[in-house]
């Protein structure tokens, strides 16, 4: 009998690696793609090695070096992971592995937990990689097995692009056998092959090109792309990754007699297309992100010198930004054969209040923003990081965004291109050891005159509260040396470190005023484990309320934003609800004394 | 209705972030694979998770992707009213909406910029076009011992409209929640049933 159990598409995609046998796994932290390590890590019987590396270019050169031993590797990311681990990526293509090397870079189309929707496989094109792009949880889980075997078979990495609804869909599962035994590693000194000098890189980019139409062969073959012809039908659908099974649900529940394409794989199954491009006179290609099978389809019509017409994204019968779904495929249907478009609202007069995300009840990184605004106020300029804080952007302390550990360079181009204001930029500890210390080092060294305000919640908090350098534990929890951020940034020449506890707010706002005052670079670490850690680690607080006898109803508690605090009805006077975690910082900011500790 | 047909169930389940959306879902994932149906489901996790409004698509005896089409979910189970109204697109005419009422103020609230629409309007407005059943199931959580539990309050509320037997899905709240609670929750779980099957 089989085994079916219902699991997150990461978790299925973290068993389709032990299927294939993994014994290197290496990664970043990065939404939709951080359960895949969590997953590995916690498992008790581990036979491989996993880790969560500082930086995702730092886990790709990792995973390498396991995969030229001759095991299999995997590295893991969120698709701007990818940027970050691009330079080894590139070269990779051309050295190539000995051992199946899989790079797990999870896309995000509508952005739901990212700063950009780029397309991985524009990558795959880019690096001439192949590329495995699942259809569903359970496909992701099959396909990781077969995407070693391949890397092996043509010696070179291969990608593998889940997308949000993959990674965190959920679905029963359909389990196969976890291999027992495993190849022992053993590093063969190829120089041509892993030294990437002039003269070895171009004979392997002449190779690389050469392999080109095998692997797309071998990919046509794969169970992961199949072609249906329905006789007689001139209107043919393609459907790349997720958006197939989108695009075949709304052609079952419609009942329509059209030819289905399904592609799963890139290189595109030139062979399958063609296949479809003689029979029909149209073809809807329906995929996310960017239109990368429609171009291709377009080149294989026209060097066949096939007459069809080929709609999708570029010419706007499917939309090419944003999450595709079945209602989707149905407004493309409708586009298509000119059908009237219904509204599809509830019609409701109601309106609603937006509820956008917020930092947590007792958030440390609310009561920095909240100190740091005071001294630094409305004039200052605050550019800031990846990570929860970027929530904060209602405390006006958020003021730039760009990519992992940009922050504290951005500042610093801020201050050399002239700005006479001050700049305070704040980065998360994880987001620091991340990519943030480079841009420190060049700050301190080119003589910015910036304060840097590093996060310090003790653990990497959007992505799932994962270990990083300061934690002193590694992802399988394990000890480990815990790396002091003020010994650190004192080390790269930081004249001015200061640490503080941001629940203090008079002793964070002193901090804070000296490093305004200081000439140069200067740090100022703002220490107070996450909330929901440091519950988890069983921090217990006693909670707070409001005396209604003394509130004025200023209002200045409301202000600072703790979802813990409301007004009540008849809007007089403030209140505190169970969220309230303890943190006592609205007691200091309540000027008439009316927010108290509650005495056990 | 074909055989088929009777298994098939797309709910919707919203709510803020917090409130246990991703624990009520997996009962009826983990439920649903034992009773031998497919199941496919999507959850909100990451940014966007934190205080904010969450959806999660369940769709029970389903092989396609996760996503509910819009006007396609034959069921809508919200924790929290105004996240009732947010993904209504979603609902099907004269479909079923089970609610709780107890509302969470969000912090646009809270800061004076917008306004919490009142519930009972929000009740007003939705028996126009759907089946509703509502009631306070923080109240009936704290009754049954564990305000915490009004997940599985809500989860008892739908049991009856599942292709799923009861049995299972009680095993499999069993299996899901922290052992020390067990008991609360399968009180917790009779108590939403009851409700609905009352009303
Ligand atoms: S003490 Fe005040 S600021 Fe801190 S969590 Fe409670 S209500 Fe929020
Ligand atoms: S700050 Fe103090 S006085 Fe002002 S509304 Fe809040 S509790 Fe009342």
């Amino acid at each position: 009998m089989t085994m079916r159990e219902y699991m997150l598409g990461n978790v299925a995609i973290a068993r389709g690696l032990l299927e294939g046998g993994v014994q290197v796994i290496a990664g970043y932290p990065g939404t939709p793609s951080s359960e895949i390590i969590d997953t590995l890590a916690a498992r008790k019987d581990r036979d491989y090695y996993v880790e969560w590396s500082v930086n995702e270019k730092v886990a790709m050169e990792v995973a390498v070096g396991a995969a030229w031993t001759g095991v299999r590797s995997v590295v893991t990311m969120k698709h701007v992971g990818l940027n970050v681990a691009a330079d080894p990526f590139m070269t990779l293509a051309y050295a190539g592995t000995k051992g199946g090397l899989i790079v797990i870079a999870a896309d995000d189309p509508s952005c739901h937990s990212s700063q950009n929707e780029q397309d991985t496989r524009r990558y795959a094109q880019f690096a001439l990689v192949p590329c495995f792009d699942p259809a569903t949880p359970q496909e992701a889980k099959d396909m990781l097995p077969y995407a070693f075997e391949f890397s092996e078979k043509f010696e070179v990495p291969v990608i593998f692009r889940p997308t949000t609804r993959i990674s965190h869909g959920k679905s029963d599962i359909e389990l196969g056998e976890i291999p027992v035994e495993k190849p022992a590693p053993s590093f063969e000194k190829l120089l041509d092959r892993w030294v990437m000098l002039p003269k070895n890189a171009r004979p392997r980019h002449t190779h690389l090109l050469s392999i080109q139409q095998s692997i797309e062969d071998a990919l046509a073959e794969s169970p992961w792309n199949s072609l249906e012809l329905k006789s007689d039908a001139k209107f043919g659908v393609i459907g790349a990754g997720i958006a197939s099974v989108y695009a075949k649900e709304a052609l079952v529940e419609l009942g329509l007699e059209v030819s289905y394409l399904k592609i799963g794989t890139y290189p595109v199954p030139r062979k399958l297309i063609l296949e479809l491009l003689e029979t029909v006179d149209t073809v809807l290609v329906f995929e996310e992100l960017e239109p990368i099978v429609e171009e291709q389809v377009k080149m294989i019509a026209q060097e066949a010198g096939i007459e069809v017409s080929v709609l999708g994204k570029t010419n706007g019968f499917v939309p090419r930004e944003g999450e595709l779904n079945v209602s989707a495929f149905l407004e493309t249907l409708k586009k298509t054969f000119d059908l009237e478009t219904e509204s599809e609202t509830s019609g409701t007069s109601l309106e609603l209040a937006p509820r956008p995300p917020a930092l947590c009840a007792g958030c440390s990184h609310r009561a920095t923003f909240y100190s740091m605004k005071k001294v630094f106020g409305k004039d200052a300029i605050y550019p800031s990081d990846i990570g929860c804080y970027t929530l904060g952007i209602q405390s006006g302390t958020v003021e730039t965004t760009l990519c992992m550990g940009s922050s504290i360079s951005v500042a610093s181009g801020l201050y050399h291109a002239g700005e006479k204001r001050p700049i305070c930029c704040s980065i998360g500890d994880s987001t620091f050891f991340h990519s943030g210390m480079n841009s420190l080092l060049n700050a301190i060294v080119n003589k910015a005159n910036i304060t840097v305000t590093i996060l310090d919640n003790r653990i990497t908090a959007m992505t799932g509260h994962q270990p990083n350098p300061g934690v002193g534990y590694t992802a399988t929890g394990e000890p480990t040396v815990q790396v002091s951020l003020e010994k650190l940034c004192k080390a790269m020449g930081a004249e001015f470190v200061s640490v503080v506890d941001p629940y203090k707010l008079e002793e964070t706002q002193e901090a804070f005023k000296a490093a305004k005052e200081f000439e140069g670079v200067s740090v100022v670490i703002s220490r107070q484990p996450c909330v929901i850690s440091g519950k988890r680690a069983g921090i217990r607080r006693a909670p707070y309320v409001v005396d209604p006898e003394k509130c004025e109803g200023c209002k200045q508690c409301v202000k600072f934003g703790c979802p813990a605090i409301e007004f009540n009805e008849n809007n007089e006077c403030a209140v505190i609800t169970a969220l309230c975690s303890g943190c006592g910082v609205c007691a200091q900011i309540c000027k008439f004394d009316a927010i108290q500790e509650v005495k056990r | 209705m074909s055989p088929a047909e009777q298994n098939k169930l797309d709910l919707l389940i919203t709510g803020v972030g917090g409130q246990g959306a991703i624990l009520a879902s997996d009962i009826i994932g983990k439920a649903a694979v034992t009773a031998g149906l497919p199941i496919r489901a999507a959850e909100t996790h990451g940014m966007a998770q934190r205080g904010g409004s969450v959806v999660n698509h369940i769709r029970v005896g389903n092989d396609y992707g996760s996503m509910i089409p819009k006007k396609g979910a034959d069921l809508l189970l919200a924790l929290e009213p105004m996240e009732a109204v947010r993904y209504l697109d979603f609902l099907k005419d004269g479909g079923i909406v089970i609610m709780n009422t107890q509302p969470i103020i969000p912090v646009t609230v809270t800061s004076g910029l917008t306004k919490y629409p009142e519930v009972s309007d929000i009740l007003d407005f939705l028996s126009e076009k759907y089946i509703v059943k509502a009631f306070n199931a923080d109240d009936l959580a704290y009754e049954a011992g564990n305000r915490l539990a009004m997940n599985v309050v809500m989860v008892g509320a739908v049991s009856g409209y599942l292709p799923i037997p009861k049995e299972t899905l009680l095993e499999s709240v069993k299996a899901l929640v922290p052992q020390k609670t067990i008991e609360v929750n399968l009180r917790a779980f009779e108590a939403g049933r009851q409700k609905v099957e009352e009303s």
